[in-house]
């Protein structure tokens, strides 16, 4: 009798691909839902609170797990490599955070080439002491046997360009209450058809934040500190570069509430192909002014136009990485 | 064979178009190296359009529209301007070169202005060669179809 409540239970499994662990917290942020989890679930795999090794994973029968939440970019070989396996052993992927949705913060890398990661990373850093350079090595012999270290690819990937993804929840991260609604859904069998965006909405952000708008003219753009805002008015208005017009809505408009400007983690609105296109459309056309050099000044004093435009989507992007990267 | 670079070009209707007509008509000879694309105004060219065409194998992207003060919508061309400087950066922050990318007045009179803008860019890109994006680039989402094409790296 114990065996079959046993089998009832869910199988899930939670990973990180490139990430930094925030969307692990988020899991962690459904407070006492997480128990409940643990009571619905077995947690076969999940790095951060778990025990659970790969070799488990590799010992399981294909489709044997119910769910795997899959967050992190497809960085390097180990990435790549665990997201194959998860793949094979789970029955509904989930890509899970900006990263494995639409590749993230570190899809910003792909502006570069691997030579100027690593110089930067290892040898070009005011943080290296100098003479104290370390230089990692994909193989070690050490007196146990040999050690090896994930290989580095030319290009970070989102998740569903290395294997099938069924549903996308996007977010940096995503809002814990969407992440109980995916896992309560897993459980009660509720699935939305596969390819699903769930956990979001289909309008822009600007739909659902309540800041007044009016007309958007604007003679000189501001970083968020440089400037005293209006907390009623929209930021745009203000000058403050907000990506809510492309953005997809769903996060509770956490960031304009707070007074921080949306920075577009939710990936764009159906329909848009390119988020950082439509962002340079939209923050252009809000420029007043019909004389050259006034628009070059005013457009100039923008940094980094690719961090702003691509924050956190540039390998989802039509072109998605530079031809620095090859 | 010798390399022939193609170029995208979007044309507004009441200039450019007009003006690329004119060489026509008049017969004015100028490279065959633009393909055209008659949009209502260079106000309508969307930055989505510009990196379409990239990732579909343009080696080069004009836009051409009214002289300023001309517009036929009055600002249409303001537009386009303002938009193409933050166009101009994120192309090179995508490893574009500036020569690849050319916003373009010429009225529905000039003709031979068009015709030389051609020759111009057409020389220019032959210069530099195609433009070589990353290999394993898709415009469909879904598994990467070759994995050798994102070789892997060591370092040390």
């Amino acid at each position: 009798m114990a065996e079959t409540v046993e089998k009832k239970k869910l199988q899930i499994a939670i990973y990180w691909g490139a990430a930094c662990g925030g969307c692990d917290v988020a899991i962690l942020d459904t407070d006492a839902f997480i128990l409940d989890v643990a009571a619905l679930a077995d947690i076969r795999l999940w790095p951060l609170a778990v025990d659970g090794k790969y070799a488990d994973v590799e010992a399981m029968e294909d489709d044997e797990l119910d769910l795997v939440l899959f967050n992190g970019a497809v960085r390097n070989s180990e990435n790549q490599k665990i997201a194959e396996l998860l793949r094979r052993k789970t029955k509904v992927m989930v890509a899970m955070g900006s990263c494995a949705h639409i590749g993230g913060i570190p899809g910003l890398a792909n502006e570069f080439s691997r030579d100027e990661i690593f110089n930067r990373a290892y040898l070009d850093n005011p943080s290296i002491e100098e003479g104290n350079v370390v230089l990692p090595v994909a193989e070690k012999k050490v007196a146990a046997g040999t050690l090896e270290i994930p290989h580095f690819h030319r290009a970070v990937r989102r998740l569903s360009d290395v294997v099938e993804v069924e549903y996308f929840l996007p977010g940096c991260p995503p809002a814990p209450d969407q992440i109980k609604a995916v896992l309560l859904a897993v459980a009660t069998g509720n699935l939305p058809p596969a390819g699903s965006v769930v956990g979001a909405s289909d309008r822009a952000l600007c739909d659902e934040c309540g800041r007044s708008k009016d007309e958007k003219k604007v003679t000189r753009f501001f970083r968020p500190w440089q400037i005293i805002q209006d907390p009623e008015k929209c930021l745009l208005e203000q000058g403050i570069l907000c990506a809510g017009s492309v953005t997809r809505a769903g996060c509770g408009v956490r960031c304009p509430d707070s007074g921080m400007p949306c920075r577009g983690c939710y990936g764009p609105p159906p329909n848009v192909m390119d988020q950082g296109a439509k962002f340079i459309s939209a923050i252009s056309s809000i420029v007043e002014s019909r004389d050259a050099g006034e628009i070059e000044r005013v457009l100039g004093e923008i940094p980094d136009v690719m961090g702003y435009a691509y924050r956190f989507g540039l390998p989802a992007s039509i072109l998605q990485r530079s031809t620095r990267s090859q | 064979m010798e390399y022939e670079p193609t170029i995208v070009g979007f044309l507004c209707n009441w200039c450019s178009y007009t003006g690329a007509d004119l060489a026509g008509t008049a017969r004015i000879k100028h490279r065959p190296n633009l393909r055209v694309i008659r949009v209502m105004c260079s106000g309508r060219v969307d930055p989505t359009f510009i990196m379409q065409a990239f990732a579909s194998g343009a080696d080069g992207v004009m836009i051409c529209g009214c002289h300023p003060g001309d517009c036929h919508y009055l600002e249409g061309n303001d537009k386009a301007y303002r938009r193409f400087q933050l166009l101009k950066k994120l192309m090179a922050a995508y490893g574009i070169e500036d020569q690849r990318l050319r916003l373009e007045w010429v009225s529905a009179s000039e003709g031979e202005r068009f015709a030389r803008l051609v020759d111009t860019m057409t020389a220019e890109l032959k210069e530099l060669g195609p433009l070589k994006l990353p290999p394993d680039l898709s415009l469909v989402p879904g598994p990467c179809p070759d994995p050798t094409a994102v070789r892997e790296v060591t370092h040390g």
